[in-house]
C-alpha cells in the first residue's frame, strides 16, 4: 500500500501541463492512484470474463489474444445501442468549461483528469477506429489506434473518475461525462479488467444480497444489537420485523449502515423513527434478502446493475408490500430513480407511495414506487408529527455534504436541510459553489473508496475538505452530515487528514438524537453512547441542589424538634428565632443550644 | 497471489497481506503477522481479541462490527489499537485470518 504524503506536502499541487502534446505523453501508472485488480474467484461467482490473477502494476495484464477485437466490437455495439454515447463521442468542442470542475484534477493536477481530456482518451479511439476522417488522417483528426498502452491508460483514468457528474453541470452541451466513464468501464470489463473493491462487493451481493456478504441470521443479529443499544440509551427496546409478508412498506438501506461506524448510528436512527411511528400506523418490514440499497454492479456494467437490482422488486412482490422506503444512500438513488422502472416493470402490488401517517401522496415517486427516507421524514416534520428536542444536538455545529447522486441525480436539496434545521439549533451551509447541484465529491464514490488509493482519495477530497474547513473556521462547525453510506465511509478519514476535529454523521442519527420517544428515560447520551457534554454540569448542579435540600430538611427537622421542645415554656418568637438560626450551620448544635438556652 | 513461508507452513496472501482463506489459518500465521504488526509479545489480551473475532466469524460468516468487538471483549477501541497498531480490521482481523470487509465501509 502506497504511503500518503502529509497534507502540507499533498496540497502543493502543480497544475502545469507537460510540454508535449497529450497523445505523446505516455501514461505512467502511479502507485496510490490505481486500485488492486479484480480477483478470479469473484469473476467466477458472477461470470465476468477472463478470470485470472493480475495486477494493474504488472507489465502483462493477461488479456485474451483478440482483446482489441473484443473491445472494439463492444464499443460498436454500445455506439449503436446508446444514442447518448454516440452523441457524447461526436459533439465535444473542447471548450474546457469542465476542466477545472473535477475534484481529481483540482487535487492531482494531472491534465488527463480534466473531464474533457479523460473523455478524449476514449473519444480519440472512437475517431481513430470508427470515423473516416480519423481512420485516414489519424492524429491530425484527433484519432488514435487502440494500443496496449492506450488500453492501460483508459483503465487508469476511468478508475480515477467517481462518476459524480459535477463536470456535466458546466458543459454547455450537457455532455454527461459520467456516462462516458460508465461505458468505458463496461468495455474494460469485457476483458476482465475491473478492480477488487468493486467485484468483491458485487460477488458478495449476488450471493448473499448485500455487498458485505452478511447472511440473513447475521443481518438479524446486527439489528438486534442496535435495538439493545437503543434500549440502553432510551430505555425503549424497538422490535423491528423481518421478511414479513403483508407489511405495507419494505425498507431497504445500504448494508454499510448495519456494519460500519458511523453509519451504524444512522441505522439506529431508522429503528428509533420506525418504533416511534408504529403506534401511529406505520406498518414496515426490513428484509434479510433485499439487504442492500447500494449497487456496485452499476460500477461494472448496466447489465450487472440490473442483475443486482432485481432483488428489490422481487422482494417487494414476494412480501406483497405497497411501496418501498429507501435509506440514506447515494448511488442507490441514481439506479432506483433513473433505471429501476426501465430495468423492470414494477410488480402489480406496488402503488404510488402514500405516507400512512400524514396521508401525503408522493407523486414524484409514482414511477418507481420507492420513496427516499428524507422525503418521508421531512413530510412528517412538516405536518408536526414528530416530537423533537433539537437541544439534544447542541454539542454539534452542523453542515451538510450533498451526496453527488441524490443531488445531481435527482435534484434532492431541500429535504435534508429542512430536517436538519428542525433537529439542530446550529446549521451552517458551506459556500454555495460547493453545495447543492455544485456539490464536490467525497473523493471515493463509484467504488473508489478503497484504501490502496488513499493518495488519490485525499487529493480528490481536497475541494470538499476545503469547504468544510471554511465553515469550521468561520462558524466552528464540528459535524459534517450526509445522506450516503459511501460518504460515511470515506469522509471520516478525509476529515481526519484535512480537517481534524470534524466528525461525520448521517441525518437520521441526528434526527433520532432529537426524537422524543414515548416513555423514554431521561437521555444522558447521544446515539454514540457519548455522554452529552452538559450532563456533567447538570449533574454537579443536581448534586448541589440535593445537598442543599438535605441541609434544609435537616434544618426543618431540627426546627420542628426545637419547637416541640420549647412549646412548653417559650413564646412563638423564640421558636421563630430558633428556626432562623437553625437554618444556618452548624444546624443541629445551634438548634439544640438555643432550645436549651430558651428553657 | 504472493506466498510466504513461515515456521514450515506456506500461506497465500493478498496485496494487503490478508490470508487467502480462513481455512488456512493456524497459530503459525499469527506468529508471522506479529512481526509486521510490530507486536513484541502476544499477550492473553491479544488472544482474547483473536478468539472473539474467530468465534463470531464462524457463527456469522463475517467479521463482527467494531462496536460488537469492543462490547464483547470489554476493551475500548483505543485499547484495541494499542494491542493491534493497525487497528481492529487491518491488524486484528488479519491475524485472526478473517477476510477484509468490502463495500460502503
Amino acid at each position: 500500500m502506497a504511503k500518503v504524503a502529509s497534507p502540507e506536502e499533498l496540497v502543493k499541487v502543480d497544475h502545469t501541463p507537460p510540454k508535449k502534446e497529450w497523445m505523446d505523453t505516455p501514461v505512467e501508472l502511479k502507485e496510490g492512484r490505481w486500485c488492486y485488480g479484480s480477483k478470479p474467484k469473484d469473476h467466477e461467482v458472477i461470470g465476468l470474463p477472463n478470470p485470472r490473477a493480475w495486477s494493474p502494476g504488472d507489465e502483462d495484464w493477461k488479456l485474451p489474444e483478440n482483446w482489441q477485437e473484443i473491445f472494439l466490437e463492444g464499443m460498436r455495439e454500445r455506439l449503436d445501442k446508446f444514442r447518448s454515447f454516440r452523441l457524447f463521442m461526436d459533439i465535444c468542442v473542447r471548450c474546457g468549461a469542465c476542466a477545472d470542475k473535477c475534484h481529481f484534477f483540482i487535487g492531482s493536477g494531472d491534465p488527463k483528469n480534466m473531464p474533457v481530456l479523460r473523455a478524449e482518451l476514449l473519444r480519440s479511439v472512437y475517431r481513430g477506429e470508427f470515423t473516416t476522417a480519423g481512420k485516414v488522417l489519424g492524429k491530425l483528426a484527433g484519432g488514435r489506434k487502440l494500443t496496449y498502452d492506450v488500453f492501460k491508460e483508459l483503465f487508469y483514468y476511468f478508475f480515477q473518475c467517481t462518476e459524480c457528474r459535477r463536470c456535466s453541470l458546466f458543459c454547455p452541451y450537457g455532455i454527461d461525462t459520467a456516462e462516458i466513464t460508465i461505458i468505458g468501464r463496461e468495455l474494460l470489463n469485457l476483458l476482465g479488467c475491473n478492480i477488487d473493491w468493486i467485484t468483491g462487493p458485487v460477488a458478495n451481493c449476488y450471493r448473499t444480497g448485500n455487498h458485505l456478504g452478511i447472511q440473513p441470521h447475521a443481518y438479524h443479529s446486527m439489528l438486534e444489537f442496535f435495538c439493545e443499544e437503543i434500549e440502553e440509551i432510551t430505555g425503549i427496546l424497538p422490535e423491528p420485523s423481518f421478511n414479513r409478508k403483508g407489511a405495507e412498506i419494505l425498507f431497504i438501506t445500504p448494508s454499510g449502515d448495519v456494519f460500519a461506524d458511523p453509519g451504524t448510528f444512522t441505522a439506529m436512527g431508522y429503528l428509533m423513527l420506525f418504533h416511534y411511528l408504529e403506534g401511529m400506523g406505520l406498518d414496515l418490514t426490513w428484509s434479510t434478502y433485499a439487504s442492500e440499497g447500494g449497487n456496485f454492479g452499476y460500477f461494472t456494467s448496466h447489465e450487472m446493475a440490473k442483475r443486482l437490482n432485481a432483488k428489490m422488486y422481487a422482494e417487494a412482490k414476494r412480501l406483497g408490500v405497497k411501496w418501498i422506503l429507501g435509506g440514506e444512500c447515494g448511488h442507490m438513488w441514481r439506479v432506483c430513480n433513473q433505471y429501476m422502472n426501465t430495468f423492470w416493470e414494477p410488480p402489480k402490488n406496488l402503488e404510488t407511495p402514500v405516507s400512512p401517517i400524514t396521508g401525503t401522496r408522493f407523486e414524484n415517486a409514482k414511477d418507481h414506487r420507492m420513496l427516499h427516507i428524507c422525503e418521508f421524514t421531512a413530510d412528517l416534520i412538516k405536518h408536526g408529527k414528530l416530537n423533537l428536542d433539537p437541544s439534544r444536538n447542541d454539542q454539534y455545529k452542523v453542515t451538510f455534504h450533498d451526496s453527488c447522486n441524490p443531488a445531481r441525480g435527482m435534484g434532492f436539496f431541500e429535504e435534508p436541510r429542512y430536517i436538519l434545521n428542525n433537529i439542530c439549533n446550529e446549521f451552517y451551509d458551506m459556500p454555495i459553489n460547493t453545495i447543492r447541484e455544485q456539490t464536490f465529491c467525497c473523493g471515493g464514490g463509484s467504488g473508489l473508496n478503497t484504501d490502496e488509493i488513499m493518495d488519490l482519495r485525499m487529493r480528490g477530497g481536497l475541494p470538499r475538505a476545503n469547504a468544510v474547513k471554511y465553515v469550521h473556521e468561520k462558524h466552528g462547525v464540528n459535524l459534517l452530515s450526509c445522506i450516503c453510506a459511501i460518504d460515511r465511509a470515506t469522509l471520516p478519514p478525509m476529515m481526519e487528514y484535512w480537517v481534524p476535529d470534524v466528525e461525520v454523521s448521517g441525518v437520521h442519527e441526528l434526527l433520532a438524537n432529537a426524537l422524543i420517544l414515548e416513555g423514554e428515560t431521561k437521555r444522558t447520551m447521544n446515539l454514540r453512547a457519548e455522554e452529552f457534554p452538559w450532563v456533567e454540569e447538570e449533574e454537579e448542579e443536581e448534586v448541589e441542589e440535593a445537598a442543599a435540600e438535605v441541609i434544609l430538611e435537616a434544618a426543618e427537622e431540627e426546627v420542628e424538634e426545637a419547637i416541640e421542645e420549647t412549646a412548653e415554656g417559650t413564646t412563638e418568637e423564640a421558636a421563630a428565632d430558633s428556626a432562623e438560626e437553625a437554618a444556618e450551620e452548624p444546624v443541629k448544635e445551634a438548634a439544640e443550644e438555643k432550645a436549651e438556652g430558651d428553657k | 497471489m504472493a506466498t510466504v513461508d513461515h515456521m514450515g507452513k506456506t500461506f497465500e496472501i493478498d496485496e494487503d497481506g490478508f490470508i487467502d482463506s480462513f481455512d488456512s489459518w493456524c497459530p503459525e500465521w499469527v506468529d508471522y503477522v506479529k512481526a509486521s504488526e510490530g507486536i513484541q509479545e502476544l499477550t492473553e489480551e491479544h488472544w482474547k481479541v483473536i478468539h472473539v473475532l474467530q468465534d463470531y466469524y464462524q457463527k456469522h460468516g463475517i467479521a463482527p462490527m467494531v462496536r460488537i468487538l469492543t462490547k464483547v471483549t470489554g476493551y475500548k477501541l483505543k485499547y484495541i489499537y494499542e494491542l493491534f497498531p493497525s487497528g481492529p480490521g487491518k491488524g486484528a482481523c488479519k491475524m485472526a485470518g478473517l477476510p477484509k470487509p468490502t463495500g460502503c465501509v
